[in-house]
């Protein structure tokens, strides 16, 4: 067995996270985010603008020779809790680390500088749903022209550059002008997907599909697990709050010992996720035991974030029923983060692979 | 002068170059390192340490385990590692822990923990044993105590008292430390679900303590048995396991052997756990690496918690997984185990101890109680007690 994972926050993690959730507060209050969803761009490109120039976070996964600040994935980790926290709807998950990680099997230069300086945005063109190592669609390619249909895609109403898998086996660089995008009805508003139609749409090879789109959608899964952290962090931290505040048959709700129990559950849970999910970040930093960590981080979380946001609903009662309560934002984004990258059971069949239990 | 990791290693390598533990009497060693302020270096020069961070523990035990050196075998003092020692440091006299530390720690005298009554488990100061002040200053003990691991193998107890029934019941209750060996003391064993009789009844009947063995002022012991508590929770936190460290190593091992014995819904059921086994296990992790840092976190309190409700979900599997060998044991003789071997067992032995998992150390149900309040800040149970005299009480 490997040598441990480092699983604490160091200083100048803890640094940034407090840069990140300052400007957050700025940028992603509740109220704007809800008024977002309901308005024809869902993104907020403000906050990703703050993000990627003011901040250069952007390009924490890219080397500093390409014009990204050569960080790790725990650095990026660390982003995604506040991210999640603030169910902020930027397309960070997807442009900043699952686009670029697969640009960065590919080594395409170019490409990676644009996405690490934030001034373009990148989307993988395969389904949201998809696990690590999972069949992925293809459009037909023909003399650098690509045709078909591709639906499920992430945050492409706010990409600049599409990546495409082709039945060439072949990755794609695609223009965003070039490809016909239209919105779909979503679960989650804050992450917006959207179908794309290719008809004859000019594209550049990168490189092979395969490697690119493993590695893309094995750092998305890893990484995932922290923005379920902050998701989850946000939900229990919120309820307490509300609880101890909140009075019925004259006592605070929160002194209940069934409403106790349950909300001590939920911090255990918690507190377990940040130890997987740092587990996850660590290991894609060091590249030890990654594909199981990965695997053991996406098993797990899931679960709790849809818990921690389904928990924060029902104790909320009547008031976490209204559109006008941020916890449905945060109820969405959960609840479709347990799709997101494959679910739950789809990672724990890969740790079945992994550790030798097999099924009968 | 401050004592850091560099200076440890080199006080460690001293001992070992006086006291090579290949050539020497492993309770000489154990005195020796005790002597050398590297048994619990954070407990002050005389007694064993030598005022350093707790934290910095590691760096010695690393250094010893790696020259073959023997430690004090921990699980078996493990009551008075936990319990007795802490509160001794903290309460005790001069005389107390010159007298009590040493032979405690290099494990020459094993310790049990008399609390916990028929009628006070969980509510614990609800205790009905007696002490009674006789004008020589000793005092006399009567009463009985239950669930007490060790008592058959104890020379020594901690013991907690009612010495005033017409004061509230937190308040009326003293704290010593009581000779097992003592005249009125008997220990009978408490056969468990298991067969086996891990811990026992102690009945005390006109047992006489000397004052000097008082652990604290009178009527103060619910303030010191906090100690004693406080600290058996964080016993768990500092512990390091290997992936299937736990109790899904058998059970993956049996999967993994017997392919005859698999089905689709156990599949399921085990991946889940083993899941939640390595999660628990990287909490543990996370939780040593913060104490390491001096970063000490709540996250303890979950802990046990935490490992109770899987020990217990996973050897439940494990019997199913067995089948029909499941319905058999492998041996009912009422034995008096020194320490609990989950390992050197079959599933049916680990099914029913797990079952004492959330019981002992405090219940879930308290431990989820204690999280609320001290982690989370909710408000505290009602209390209908507070202010009536212990004698006064329903009973």
């Amino acid at each position: 067995m490997s040598a441990q994972p480092d699983l604490l926050y160091s200083e100048e993690e803890e640094a940034l996270r407090a840069a990140v959730r300052d400007l957050l507060a700025d940028h992603c209050d509740a109220p704007g985010v809800i008024a977002r969803t309901e308005s024809d761009a869902p993104h907020d490109l403000a906050a990703w603008k703050a993000l990627s120039d003011g901040m250069g976070l952007a390009g924490l996964l890219v080397p500093e020779s390409l014009g990204g600040q050569g960080a790790t994935h725990r650095e990026v980790a660390v982003v995604l809790e506040e991210l999640g926290r603030a169910v902020a709807p930027v397309p960070y998950l997807t442009s900043a680390v699952v686009a670029t990680e697969a640009l960065l099997a590919l080594g395409d230069e170019e490409l990676l500088g644009r996405l690490a300086s934030g001034r373009s945005i990148g989307a993988l063109a395969v389904g949201l749903h998809t696990a690590p190592g999972a069949a992925v669609q293809a459009v037909h390619v023909e003399g650098g022209l690509l045709q078909g249909e591709l639906s499920g895609i992430a945050d492409a109403a706010a990409a600049d550059v599409l990546l495409v898998p082709a039945d060439d086996g072949g990755l794609y660089a695609v223009d965003a002008s070039a490809v016909t995008i239209t919105p779909q009805v979503s679960l989650d508003l804050t992450r917006p997907l959207a179908t794309l139609t290719f008809a004859d749409a000019p594209g550049r090879r990168l490189g092979d599909a395969e490697p690119a789109v493993r590695r893309g959608l094995r750092a998305g899964a890893g990484l995932l697990a922290s923005e379920q952290l902050g998701l989850a962090e946000w939900a229990l931290t919120e309820t307490v709050r509300y609880l101890k505040e909140r009075k019925q048959f004259n006592r605070p709700v929160g002194g209940f010992q069934a409403i106790k129990h349950r909300l001590a559950q939920l911090w255990l849970e918690v507190v377990n996720l940040r130890a997987v999910a740092r587990g996850a970040a660590d290991a894609l930093a060091s590249g030890e035991d990654a594909d199981l960590a990965v695997a053991v981080a996406q098993a797990y979380a899931a679960g709790v974030a849809v818990h921690a946001a389904e928990e924060a609903l029902q104790l909320h009662a009547g008031i976490g029923m209204t559109w006008e309560h941020p916890i449905h934002l945060y109820l969405k984004r959960a609840k479709a983060d347990s799709i997101a990258y494959g679910s739950a059971g789809a990672h724990r069949t890969a740790v079945a692979e992994l550790v030798d239990l097999r099924a009968p | 002068m401050t004592i850091d990791a560099a200076e440890l290693q080199r006080r460690t390598a001293e001992l070992l170059a006086a006291h090579p533990p290949a050539t020497t009497d492993r309770l000489d060693f154990l005195k020796a390192r005790f002597d050398a302020g590297l048994a619990w270096v954070h407990y002050p020069q005389g007694l064993g340490g030598l005022g350093a961070p707790r934290s910095l523990q590691v760096v010695v035990d690393a250094e010893l385990e790696a020259a073959g050196a023997p430690d004090n075998d921990p699980r078996r003092i493990g009551i008075g590692l936990g319990m007795a020692a802490p509160t001794i440091l903290k309460y005790g006299t001069e005389e107390q822990k010159q007298r009590f530390l040493r032979p405690l720690w290099v494990g020459e005298e094993v310790w049990c923990q008399l609390f916990s009554e028929p009628g006070a488990g969980s509510d614990l100061a609800a205790l009905g044993t007696r002490a009674v002040r006789e004008s020589g200053g000793d005092w006399v003990v009567n009463g009985q105590k239950v669930w007490t691991s060790s008592a058959h193998v104890a020379r020594w107890a901690i013991l907690i008292a009612r010495t005033d029934p017409d004061l509230p019941k937190h308040a009326g209750i003293t704290y010593f430390l009581c000779d097992m060996t003592d005249p009125g003391v008997e220990v009978r064993p408490l056969r468990q679900v298991t067969g086996e009789a891990e811990f026992n009844e102690v009945f005390l009947t006109d047992v006489r303590i000397p004052d000097a063995h008082r652990l604290g002022e009178v009527g103060d012991g619910w303030r010191v048995a906090q100690t004693t508590l406080n600290n058996e929770r964080v016993a768990i936190g500092g512990m390091r396991l290997p992936r299937e460290g736990g109790m899904i190593g058998p059970v993956s091992g049996t999967w993994r052997e017997r392919p005859e014995l698999r089905t689709h819904d156990l599949h399921q059921r085990l991946l889940k756990l083993w899941v939640e086994a390595e999660v628990a296990r990287l909490t543990a992790e996370r939780l040593r690496q913060q104490l390491v840092a001096g970063q000490p976190g709540p996250e303890g309190a979950g802990m046990k918690l935490a490992f109770a409700r899987l020990n217990q979900e996973i050897s439940g599997l494990e019997v199913e997984l067995l089948g029909a060998e499941g319905l058999l044991y492998d041996d009912w003789t009422m034995r008096r185990p020194e320490l609990v071997d989950f390992t050197g067992r079959e599933a049916g032995y680990r099914y029913l101890r797990s079952k004492g998992n959330s019981i002992e150390g405090g219940t879930s149900e308290v431990l989820l109680n204690i999280v609320a309040e001290r982690v989370l800040g909710l408000p505290s149970e009602p209390r209908t007690d507070k202010d009536v005299a212990w004698k006064d009480l329903a009973r």
